[in-house]
């Protein structure tokens, strides 16, 4: 047989990664052992059989983590008591719900009988609506900056996203550090005349902190998503405006955004539904306080939950289903704006 | 180097700076001060002593004041730049300190009391680097048990989660059966169910299984994540299926096909994931803050913030921690950027 | 060892049925080709054979043996693949050790079966490389090297030059036709490239929808299509139809009616046509010729567009009120417009019925 010229001798490839598979041989080992008993169940289950197999573990673990959980939660909403054991708590009925929304004047969440969820409530609205609003005229500013021809882009995008791999307790605790008593906020303003003062303990400032440094610790992640929402508008669009003399206002108004909107929809619901459970770094950086100012409805959940004396598992049930409610119709929202860009492709 | 500069600050166009230009670079290095300055602020803040950190104003890097041992005392004596009443300035130790008058001996002729006010001396610095703040956690508190507990859950996790979800990812993209678009389309729902609001019903359950003041009971909630099983099995759906019949011809069973073909092929989208696992894991916090409530099974994150919540905060030992914490993160943020920027852009998970 | 027997063999998918009824059986040691029209079935076919798929009715035997519920792995059959199907994480001695490895052979003979197969398909030189830095033509050859190295009872092959360019999809084609020679194992092989089955098989099984249209060694099927379809389909270019009916017959004849109303005598013996039917008359390009002006012996036609190949002229012509093809051999001078008279005194004339079945073959008068 004649050897047919290939088109280009390509070199040989040079074993990589060797270090990898000698770390890679004892899982190699297991794994090869274990295709004895499984060979054994193929036969016996045949190739459907070996499907649900590798089903199985994910779903299980789905059912028990998931999806029992919001079945239990259900049952526990209905259900009063201090008791966790489903068995020892008595039936209420909507009872929890009932306490929730005993007010005598919806307006003002301290003539409620828990009053703590509702200010809850007014915290996390007022809170998503500024965060959200905010970052994302942030992102996006910095998305269009990021999009102009610019050196180093890649590297200008990772400096925008470094806080958002930052877990949100060291989030919280670099800023409580910085806005403590001694801290570098009131060291810059020092010169300027400015006493030391401590932010975190001001009601009003320490909640514009909460939405200040969550926005920090985040916007990284949207302006990305915008970025690659920008970068995916066809350049001769541009090239033909520019061609026309139309003004670089009008090119932003009548082509960047609309052909950004369904990007920027999805990342409009996207922070909705991350800011409605903010929890973690305002946890850490101001601990809900002072008083109930940056108290958030997760916050609420956990400490009714799990903090406060005698822990109240119903109420906090019947709160976390509230809140679940909010986030299934941003999802729903969400999952309809997907659909609709996605016909739009099509088109 | 000015083609260098005329390189960097290469613009749109034109001779001239747009003013859009100054925007662009005012937003970016502004950007890069706020968005790295409080980290770098708390890393070097981390190399103070407690007396460096009470200072205020703060100086950037950690000094303290230089001490001597001077004959006929027993402790370190700190120097001072000392003014005379002559007017010269000399080097001196201060031996105490009464009212607005320091009493000072010269290190050299330890005999004489020289006494200075207070105004008129300034300690003498150099830097320092409190390494005691990184090793006195480690050797006095429990912070290497947190360190080992946030690794052994962060690997667990991502190695579970890595096997369960690739296989469940197999299943969906490679098999024809009943019920596969119902479990996706559970997969899918679960996307919905975010921690928050399961928090206490999961927490029952872990309970009523044992695994309350357990790891496990950390890890094990976390594992079948459906973004891991999503991206999988995107990735899945482009490697032909003729390789699988191929395998099949070739003698290999369902699990040498999924073991010795499928989880090679899809490599990339697994180091993705594992990638996006550790970081995930590694900064959990709500979670472990509820399972863990014995001291010796904290995460770094639920011990950092239990200790940061004490009522007298030893700030030097937290700061030193807190970058300890970010460190794994940093050097995934260094080393790895570029796969999760792409892998964020392509998919929107986070 | 290596017949397989198909008696009855349906598959569909839920309610579409894309094989019905097929029934085959193949000798040990034959080159059998699977060709017909794109999305036919011949794909599906052979992944049955393969085990791949399961079939939803009749049987399937190897060797006598009724393998319908045994599973792909455990056939003794090996395939290649359209697009190789080559691991492409392996190098190519993996590739081809993988499957002798499942089956738990030892190294020392996997090794001497591997160095067998490189040395006869000219691989060794590039045994450690992996598909990626291959051409397209060594990926072809590992293909069929992972299939040889199992040392099958029958190799399946699905449309394996399909991915290689004309020139090496022609010396490959003679390769595997020198493997078949020197293994002697049963082939079974799929292509829609007509050459490629008339070359290499032994049988041709033409398919069309699902069902077999004709069995047949590659001249049978040509000089006695079974229907029209199976004549159109084999020979290139396609075999002319000229649409007619039957206009009188004699004993030793028939007088056929073309659409523009040209009578035409064929002789035919024993039909039992009738006067009136509608018939149709096939007639390859290659057996019409030019009548150099004699046109008592031939068809006046109009040339449409001339076509010079160098060795050959094809003429696309008009005539009988259809459009015709001829090719002849050598150069002609013809311009489009031209009038010729086209003759096909000695070619053998395929008469189908209105049912599109073969009648028979006749010769001009
Ligand atoms: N999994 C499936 N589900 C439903 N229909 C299928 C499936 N696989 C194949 N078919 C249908 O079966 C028919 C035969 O397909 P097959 O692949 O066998 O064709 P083929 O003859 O090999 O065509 P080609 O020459 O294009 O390869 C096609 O109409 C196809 O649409
Ligand atoms: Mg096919």
């Amino acid at each position: 047989m004649a050897q047919p010229k290939p088109p280009s001798e390509r070199p040989a490839a040079p074993q990589r990664h060797d270090w990898l598979s000698v770390l890679l041989q004892p899982v190699h080992l297991v794994m090869g052992l274990a295709d004895y008993p499984l060979r054994y169940l193929q036969k016996k289950t045949g190739i459907g059989g070996m499907a649900a197999f590798f089903l199985a573990p994910n779903m299980l673990i789905f059912a028990i983590f998931v999806l029992l959980p919001l079945v239990i939660n259900l049952i526990y909403s209905v259900t009063g008591g201090s008791a966790l054991f489903l068995d020892e708590r008595s039936f209420v009925g909507a009872d929890q719900y009932r306490q929730i929304f005993d007010c005598t004047n919806y307006l003002d969440p301290m003539s409620c009988q828990e009053d703590a969820f509702w200010t809850a409530v007014g915290n996390t609205f007022w809170f998503v609506v500024l965060q959200v609003s905010l970052m994302i005229l942030v992102s996006l500013i910095t998305a269009l900056i990021l999009n102009r021809e610019l050196i180093g882009r890649s590297f200008w995008r990772a400096v925008f996203f470094f806080p958002v791999l930052l877990s949100p307790v060291v989030v919280g605790l670099i800023w409580r550090w910085i806005l403590q008593r001694q801290g570098l906020l009131n060291s810059m303003l020092y010169p300027l005349g400015f006493e030391p003062y401590t932010w975190l303990s001001d009601r009003t400032f320490a909640f514009a902190a909460v939405v200040g440094v969550s926005i920090w610790a985040h916007m990284g992640f949207y302006t990305l998503i915008l970025l690659a929402g920008l970068q995916a508008i066809p350049k001769d669009l541009y090239e033909a405006a520019e061609m026309d003399g139309t003004k670089p206002a009008r090119i932003f108004w009548r082509i960047t955004l609309p052909l950004l909107m369904p990007n920027l929809l999805v990342v409009i619901v996207l922070a909705l539904i991350k800011a409605v459970q903010v929890f973690d770094e305002v946890f850490v950086l101001t601990g809900g306080g002072p008083g109930t100012s940056t108290l958030f409805l997760t916050q609420y959940i956990y400490e009714t939950g799990f903090v406060s004396l005698p822990r109240n598992a119903g109420l906090a049930a019947a709160a976390s289903i509230l809140m679940g409610l909010v986030l299934v119709v941003l999802t729903l929202l969400q999952l309809g704006i997907a659909r609709k860009n996605e016909n739009k492709g099509k088109r | 180097m000015s083609t260098a500069i005329a390189f960097l600050t290469r613009r749109k166009g034109g001779k001239f700076w747009h003013w859009t230009d100054i925007v662009t670079w005012v937003w970016l290095i502004g950007g890069l001060i706020v968005m790295f300055g409080p980290a770098v602020w708390l890393t070097f803040s981390s190399f103070k002593t407690p007396a460096g950190l009470a200072e205020f104003p703060p100086s950037l890097l950690p000094y303290v004041t230089q001490q001597v041992r001077v004959e006929g005392y027993e402790k370190p004596l700190p120097l001072f730049n000392a003014k005379l009443a002559d007017g010269s300035t000399r080097v001196l130790a201060e031996v105490r300190r009464i009212g607005i008058v320091s009493q000072m001996v010269d290190p050299k002729a330890p005999g004489e009391i020289i006494k200075v006010r207070i105004g008129d001396r300034e300690p003498v610095r150099e830097i320092s680097f409190a390494t005691e703040n990184y090793t006195q956690p480690f050797m006095q508190f429990d912070f290497f048990r947190y360190l080992w507990n946030s690794v052994f859950v962060t690997v667990t996790a991502t190695l579970i989660t890595l096997i369960v979800n690739s296989m469940a990812a197999f299943a969906l993209s490679k098999y024809e059966f009943k019920g596969r678009n119902a479990a996706m389309l559970v997969i899918l729902a679960t996307l919905m169910v975010p921690l928050s609001v399961i928090l206490v019903p999961l927490y029952s359950i872990i309970s009523s299984v044992g695994l309350f003041n357990s790891l496990w009971g950390v890890i094990l909630p976390t594992v079948a994540t459906p973004t891991g099983v999503f991206i999988l099995r995107q990735y899945m759906l482009t490697i032909p299926d003729e390789l699988i019949d191929a395998a099949r011809m070739d003698k290999a069973s369902e699990w040498q096909i999924y073991w010795r073909i499928i989880v090679p092929l899809t490599a990339p989208a697994l180091a993705v994931l594992a990638i996006f696992s550790v970081v995930w894991r590694w900064n959990d916090f709500l979670w472990p803050l509820i399972v863990l409530s014995r001291r010796e099974l904290y995460t770094l994150q639920v011990g950092l913030s239990i200790y940061s919540g004490e009522l007298n905060v030893q700030w030097h030992y937290i700061l030193a921690m807190t970058v300890v914490t970010m460190i794994p993160v940093v050097l995934v943020f260094i080393f790895l950027q570029r796969f999760i920027t792409t892998g964020i852009a392509g998919s929107g998970l986070k | 060892m290596g017949s397989i027997t198909l008696s009855n063999i349906q598959k569909s998918y839920g309610a579409v049925h894309v094989l019905h009824d097929i029934n085959l059986a193949i000798e040990e040691g034959e080159f059998v080709v699977f060709v017909g029209p794109s999305g036919c079935g011949k794909s599906t076919l052979l992944r049955v054979i393969a085990g791949l798929e399961k079939v939803t009715g009749g049987d399937l035997k190897i060797n006598g043996t009724r393998v319908n519920d045994v599973s792909a792995a455990d056939r003794g059959l090996a395939m290649v693949f359209q697009s190789y199907a080559l691991y492409p994480h392996m190098t190519v001695r993996q590739n081809l050790a993988f499957g002798l490895e499942n089956s738990g052979m030892p190294k020392p003979e996997i090794a001497t079966r591997i160095a067998e197969a490189a040395r006869m398909l000219e691989i060794d030189s590039y045994m450690d490389r992996r598909p990626g830095q291959l051409s397209g033509g060594q990926r072809q050859r590992v293909a069929i090297g992972r299939a040889i190295v199992r040392r099958p009872t029958a190799f399946l092959l699905d449309e394996p030059l399909s991915n290689l360019d004309a020139e090496l999809r022609v010396s490959t084609r003679a390769e595997i036709a020198a493997l078949h020679a020197r293994l002697k194992s049963t082939m079974i092989y799929v292509t829609h490239d007509q050459v490629e089955a008339m070359t290499l098989a032994n049988r041709i099984v033409v398919m069309r929808a699902g069902r077999i249209e004709q069995v047949g060694t590659p001249l049978d099927l040509y000089n006695e299509p079974a229907n029209r379809f199976v004549a159109g389909f084999i020979g290139a270019p396609h075999m002319n139809f000229i649409e007619a009916e039957v206009a009188g017959s004699s004993p030793d004849g028939l007088t056929l009616r073309a659409g523009d109303g040209t009578l035409i005598p064929v002789a035919l013996e024993g039909t039992a046509l009738k006067t009136g039917e509608a018939v149709s008359l096939g007639v390859r390009p290659q057996h019409i010729d030019l009548a150099n002006g004699d046109l008592s012996s031939g068809l006046a036609a109009s040339v449409r567009m001339v076509e010079a190949l160098g060795s050959e002229t094809v003429i696309h012509a008009e005539t009988l009120g259809q459009k015709l093809l001829a090719i002849v051999p050598g150069q002609r001078r013809l311009v489009a417009g031209e009038t010729i008279t086209l003759s096909w005194k000695n070619a053998p004339l395929h008469l189908f019925g209105a049912d599109g079945l073969r009648i028979g073959t006749a010769q001009p008068r």
